[in-house]
């Protein structure tokens, strides 16, 4: 069940650790290794609890900024159908947005505070969103590379050992395979179009290849979280395992496409069966993350303007509220209204 | 604090996915009202028609029981396997029983 009164239960197990010792995380991790599902009112060790609300909301992050690079082609989508299709898409990834921000707050924080987090440039999200989208076939590129990559380090998710983000996952996991199918089916039609729309494939590719592969994180030997969160089960493989797997899917319908992975090293490894690719630029990785990738500072800006754009939506729904209800609210909500919007047009 | 989300209720949602079953928690969210719950609910859990039916109940409304309490309130249910129909063992002989 999704409650709030998490943070009081949250101190209680403070307290318990103290008394009982590594009694209860025995037991934690003997449930976990039993396949069991971690639930938010079970007690669960604070570095786990610390891990899913960085994790959870950094994901939450990821899908909300996520709507943005390709939010900017709704009113450019070359057909009706591409139109409704791609309005669809970017609806879809800010309901996975609402989901995980729904999972994190079950672990006791909320929602407020993430959303504030993220506006004040606080938080972290997907590297990947830091790049522009100047051509369609940019958004085919994102919904074939960008998603298809989610969801390779999605799926495992869905068996993750705490119960909502698993359910949340499941929900999303479902939606993606839309994302990608829709994003491969515009680098087909791209593909098998004039040179000029060709071409266009091409360079998408060139711009979203090496990105994507930085989507699985940091090569396993520098991975910070990687070894605690395979033992709690949030994680179940490896970055670089993802990110072979990534590879080894997605090379073969470039090929089908006819068009070239920008990688002059890529080759076929038979005896191991897998696609070996080149070194890739960790220290462009260690700045988009840092702030200072090709869009960062745009994707931010355009999150915050559409947050102090519907404050006037969010006011006048309290103010509706607090009428309906018929408390004495409403008068002093309906000043507050009044106050902001005179601010506003003032 | 104004145009922000802090005192908006926190809604359970479930969802009905056809008639004849029963509606199954979903998932949460944030709404003013009731209304604005239901509204959110269809945008967020039934965009893939999932559902036919929607219930939304503020969270706090919820009494839940205590997982430390599990024991307490689940073991004395294991040790009577005897309200289960398999615990009797009728001869092959006797039909539809």
């Amino acid at each position: 069940m999704y409650t709030q009164g998490l943070d009081s239960l949250g101190k209680d197990c403070l307290r318990d650790e103290a008394q009982v010792g590594g009694a209860l995380e025995r037991r934690f991790q003997a449930h976990i290794d039993a396949e069991d599902k971690i639930e938010p009112k079970d007690w669960m060790p604070d570095a786990y609890r610390r891990t899913l609300v960085r994790q959870i909301s950094q994901h939450a992050h990821s899908e909300i900024v996520g709507m943005l690079p390709e939010g900017n082609w709704i009113t450019r989508a070359p057909s009706l159908l591409r139109k409704a299709i791609l309005i669809a898409k970017v609806q879809d990834e800010g309901g996975h947005g609402a989901y995980l921000y729904s999972a994190t707050e079950t672990l006791g924080v909320s929602r407020d505070e993430l959303v504030g987090q993220l506006l004040e440039g606080k938080a972290k999200y997907s590297s990947i969103f830091n790049y522009p989208t100047p051509t369609w076939a940019d958004v085919g590129a994102i919904g074939w590379l960008v998603d298809g990559a989610a969801i390779m380090n999605q799926i495992p998710l869905c068996r993750c050992s705490y119960g909502p983000y698993a359910r949340a996952m499941v929900r999303i996991c479902k939606e993606e395979s839309f994302h990608q199918r829709q994003g491969y089916d515009i680098m087909l039609r791209l593909s098998r179009g004039t040179p000029a729309q060709k071409d266009m494939a091409q360079q998408a590719l060139n711009r979203w290849w090496w990105p994507s592969l930085m989507m699985f994180g940091p090569p396993d030997a520098d991975s910070k979280h990687g070894v605690q969160s395979m033992r709690w089960k949030i994680k179940r493989f490896t970055n670089d395992e993802l990110r072979q797997k990534f590879v080894d899917f997605t090379v073969p319908q470039a090929e089908f496409l006819g068009i070239r992975v920008p990688d002059p090293q890529l080759s076929w490894d038979p005896a191991a069966g897998h696609y070996r690719h080149g070194p890739i630029d960790w220290n462009e990785f260690e700045q988009v993350l840092k702030g200072n990738g090709p869009c960062n500072r745009e994707r931010l800006e355009a999150r915050r303007r559409a947050h102090e754009e519907g404050r006037w939506v969010r006011d006048a729904a309290v103010a509706w509220a607090a009428k309906r209800a018929g408390s004495a609210a409403p008068r002093a909500a309906l000043t507050l209204l009044r106050r902001n919007h005179e601010r506003r047009y003032a | 604090m104004s145009g922000d989300t802090r005192d908006w209720p926190l809604y359970e949602i479930f969802i009905r996915a056809r008639s004849g079953l029963d509606h199954k928690h979903v998932g949460s969210l944030h709404a003013t009202d009731a209304r604005m719950a239901i509204e959110h609910a269809r945008d967020l859990y039934t965009r893939r028609q999932e559902g036919i039916s929607i219930w939304a109940v503020r969270s706090t409304d919820i009494v839940a029981s205590d997982p430390a309490d599990a024991d307490a309130l689940f073991e004395p249910a294991r040790d009577k396997i005897y309200r289960h129909p398999t615990f009797y063992d009728i001869p092959d002989e006797v039909k539809t029983l």
